[in-house]
């Protein structure tokens, strides 16, 4: 708490050096002293660095610069979550909670959206209104999709499954964290000031002439991608140097491999986003003509910047789902990982194949016509290596011992609601008939059928299956099955009629549509409602399972990779002594394989 | 810049310049795209489109005084490898003048883009937004060499210890090298 307080004090002084700079520049130039969006902008950017050296960059790092002593992390009790730790682990519970925090209340702005699309006709809101609702629910829920799995599960799994004790660079991580909050405080004051109604894709021309909301949506974004930049460089160093003898590449887990081509996305993509936020920033406060057509710009060209970040995030969404199912298929079907390999080549292929996909988000935006082929063929290409991990998860699943827990339900729940996101996604890679659904419900659907019915139900999955790893104790099986059939037939009541809707001409981002859809829509809506309280649920058997469920032991769901193999929490170094991995992880069902590795006194026997 | 006992702890088993030299190559290769992206603006907008009043010889001069200061700032490095403070301190120096002087023909020559080709313009825009992204990272850079120098009057850094010579000179080469391209795709297409 005193983190915090610490860390706005520091962020406020900040925020007054950047506006009051600007201020002695401009009085020097005989310009009034405050201008509204130039002094915003100016402050935030030197808030966001003051507020980072507040929380604990000064404290844990910075003074050793100036020869001064560092002080002292606290490495125990609750208050650690509130403070700046450096520790895999404490980040890693650091992220899972602020963006599940976030998450539950872009889902609760989704239910406002689905109130008011339930009737034809404006019922509960004017249009300016529910379009920045529905612009936050989609910036917010991007945010989310982007960073929890990698954030948390990234953080707190992958040094201990490659048998390390931290990460590669342990105060860098905590700084990639603490650049959230400033995201929140942001969208916070947007939504105070003016709100915005871009969507979350924020293009210009509308977003150059927009009110003052926007410019928070360009700083959010803009910070999001510093923390997602620093994050991802330092999790490929720890995947490449820190990995615990005999652990080669060929044995890494196959969530450290999702990880790792998530990273690659993320670190070289991200300053495409960021410079899109750049440009609009530099044309609404600096005077520049990026986007402004009478003055030698061109709007489109934030359309390529933009996209060719954010096409790659829905991959930086969906991997290492990807990752989390395949690893929960094989230890719950006791398999070895069907055709390891080639489970591989198909998400780096992913990676690979992202970079040359944007355009396919602008066949309609009025770009080169001829163009719009071949990043059709490519974006089909795309389900060949995506095809590869499906095969890689029915293929360990085919005559296994299936064993139904919930992370596996979750995990049966991606394969299936990610055939459908993917099968939708060959008609909108189709020209023609993108031309048909561009800006429907049908791409709405498509699009939730990916990122939730894939990433967050791969986050769900993932949160069910360490659960007992991060807390110590056992979430309520029963009440776990409840939610993800709640959940589950929840989701696909919801959006499989948008599709329907979709191609029957309802467009997406406005509050109205004709009064034909009106039956589906009213359907549509009470199945969100369904939805969205299966999510109380949730948090009711996390919250008391973490209180006061039963002890779950080290290692409850008998699987062999390496973060099973220590206590649970596992302690402050991970290990008590350095690990040995001996083979590949998936050795399940072979005569006299050895184990994975060797921990604890064994380790260090020789 | 020593680490912390518990990053110390951490990485007892591995060597720290290892994990320092892969995640600063990445740290370049990741900041790097951010002028791909500003490059590939300009030919969007602009096509191979330049104004007459570029001067020639001032973006010449320029960019032989950055390509000096990356021979100087590889002498320093080289220099504290082997052990030479007095190499050291003295290239460092050197390359903190050059960077100056190179900011310094910078303002000199937009404050001539100023009355031609103004930001709000097509070309200004371009111009103005690739110029002054890599002059921030030059004075980000003259800054860091700045810190090197006091440090290394200071006695901080040896032929066995010197991974932040190394690596600020890195950074210095990477700016250098993007330099060329922003030159190229400004001066001379």
């Amino acid at each position: 708490m005193k983190t915090i307080s610490k860390g706005l004090v520091w962020g406020a002084i900040g925020f007054v050096i950047g506006a009051g700079l600007l201020a002695v520049i401009r009085l020097l130039l005989g310009l009034s002293a405050w201008a509204a969006e130039p002094s915003i902008t100016l402050g935030s950017l030197t808030a966001v660095p003051a507020w980072l050296l507040g929380v604990g960059v000064w404290d844990y790092w910075a003074r050793e610069w100036f020869n001064l002593p560092l002080k002292k992390y606290e490495d125990t009790g609750w208050r650690r979550y509130f403070s700046f730790s450096a520790d895999h682990k404490v980040i890693g519970i650091q992220y899972l909670v602020t963006l599940m925090s976030l998450f539950l209340i872009a889902g609760l702005l989704a239910m406002f959206i689905r109130l008011e699309l339930m009737q034809p006709g404006r019922d509960y809101m004017d249009s300016a209104t529910y379009n920045n609702i529905m612009s936050l629910h989609g910036t917010l829920m991007v945010f989310v999709g982007v960073a929890t799995i990698m954030g948390a599960f990234g953080n707190y799994v992958v040094p201990i499954m490659i048998g390390a004790e931290d990460m590669a660079y342990p105060r860098l991580n905590a700084l990639s964290y603490w650049f959230l909050p400033p995201v929140a405080i942001f969208l916070l004051a947007s939504a105070l000031t003016s709100g915005f109604d871009t969507g979350w894709t924020g293009y210009p021309p509308l977003a150059s002439v927009n009110r003052m909301g926007q410019i928070f949506y360009n700083l959010a974004f803009f910070t999001v991608g510093f923390s997602s930049i620093l994050g991802a460089i330092n999790l490929i160093t720890t995947i490449i140097t820190l990995r615990a003898p005999g652990l080669s590449w060929g044995r890494l887990p196959v969530f450290v491999w999702s990880i790792l081509g998530t990273a690659i996305i993320s670190f070289l993509f991200t300053q495409f986003v960021a410079l899109a936020m750049l440009m609009n920033l530099a044309d609404r406060v600096g005077g520049f003509s990026f986007f402004d057509a009478a003055n030698g710009g061109n709007p489109l060209l934030y359309q390529h910047v933009f996209w060719f970040y954010s096409h790659p995030a829905v991959y930086v969404m969906i991997l290492p789902a990807f990752g989390i199912i395949l690893e929960i298929i094989a230890h719950f079907s006791r398999k070895p990982l069907f055709e390891y390999n080639w489970a591989v080549f198909g998400m780096m292929g992913v990676v690979v194949l992202s970079a040359l996909v944007w355009a396919h988000h602008m066949f309609t935006s009025g770009m080169n016509g001829p163009l719009r082929v071949p990043f059709m063929i490519t974006t089909e290409l795309i389900s060949v290596p995506t095809g590869l991990v499906f095969l890689s998860a029915l293929g360990t699943m085919w005559r296994g011992k299936m064993n139904l827990k919930t992370p596996m339900l979750f995990a049966l729940g991606v394969v299936f609601n990610f055939l459908i996101g993917g099968i939708t996604g060959v008609f909108l890679s189709d020209v023609p008939v993108d031309m048909h659904v561009q800006d429907t419900f049908f791409v709405v659907a498509h699009f939730h059928y990916t990122i939730v019915g894939g990433g967050i139900f791969g986050l769900f999955a993932g949160i069910y299956y360490w659960f007992p790893k991060m807390t110590g104790r056992m979430y309520n099986e029963r009440q776990g099955q409840i939610q993800f059939w709640w959940m589950f037939l929840g989701f696909n009541i919801t959006f499989l009629p948008m599709f329907w809707l979709g191609i029957n001409g309802m467009n997406r981002r406005v509050a109205d549509y004709v009064p034909e859809l009106g039956g589906v829509n009213l359907f549509v809506s009470m199945a969100s409602f369904v939805l969205g309280a299966g999510f109380l649920l949730f948090v009711y058997n996390m919250v008391v399972s973490w209180v006061r469920g039963p002890k779950a032991g080290p290692n409850p769901w008998g699987a062999t990779t390496l973060e099973w193999m220590t206590s649970s929490p596992p302690p402050l170094e991970n290990f008590t002594h350095p690990p040995r991995v001996l083979a590949d992880p998936y050795g399940y069902g072979e005569k006299d394989a050895p184990a994975h590795a060797v921990v604890g006194a064994e380790a260090a026997a020789d | 810049m020593s680490a912390s006992t518990h990053e110390q702890a951490a990485h007892g088993r591995y060597d720290q310049v290892t994990i320092d030299r892969t995640g600063f190559w990445l740290f370049l290769f990741s900041e790097s795209m951010l002028f791909l992206g500003l490059l590939a603006s300009r030919f969007y907008l602009q096509g191979t489109f330049r104004p007459e009043e570029l001067s020639q010889t001032l973006g010449l001069a320029i960019t032989m005084v950055l390509l000096v200061s990356s021979v100087t700032a590889y002498r320093a490095e080289t220099a504290i490898a082997h052990g030479d403070q007095t190499a050291f301190l003295n290239n460092t120096l050197a390359t903190i003048g050059l960077g100056v002087v190179f900011l310094g023909g910078v303002g000199y020559e937009w404050s001539q883009a100023f009355q031609h080709f103004p930001p709000n313009t097509g070309f200004g825009t371009v111009f103005f937004s690739l110029t002054g992204l890599h002059a921030l990272h030059v004075l980000s850079g003259v800054v860091l060499l700045g810190l090197l120098y006091r440090n290394g009057r200071l006695g901080k850094y040896s032929a066995e210890d010197h991974w932040s010579p190394e690596a600020i000179v890195k950074y210095w080469h990477m700016v250098d090298v993007v330099w060329v391209f922003v030159y190229m795709a400004l001066y001379l297409v």
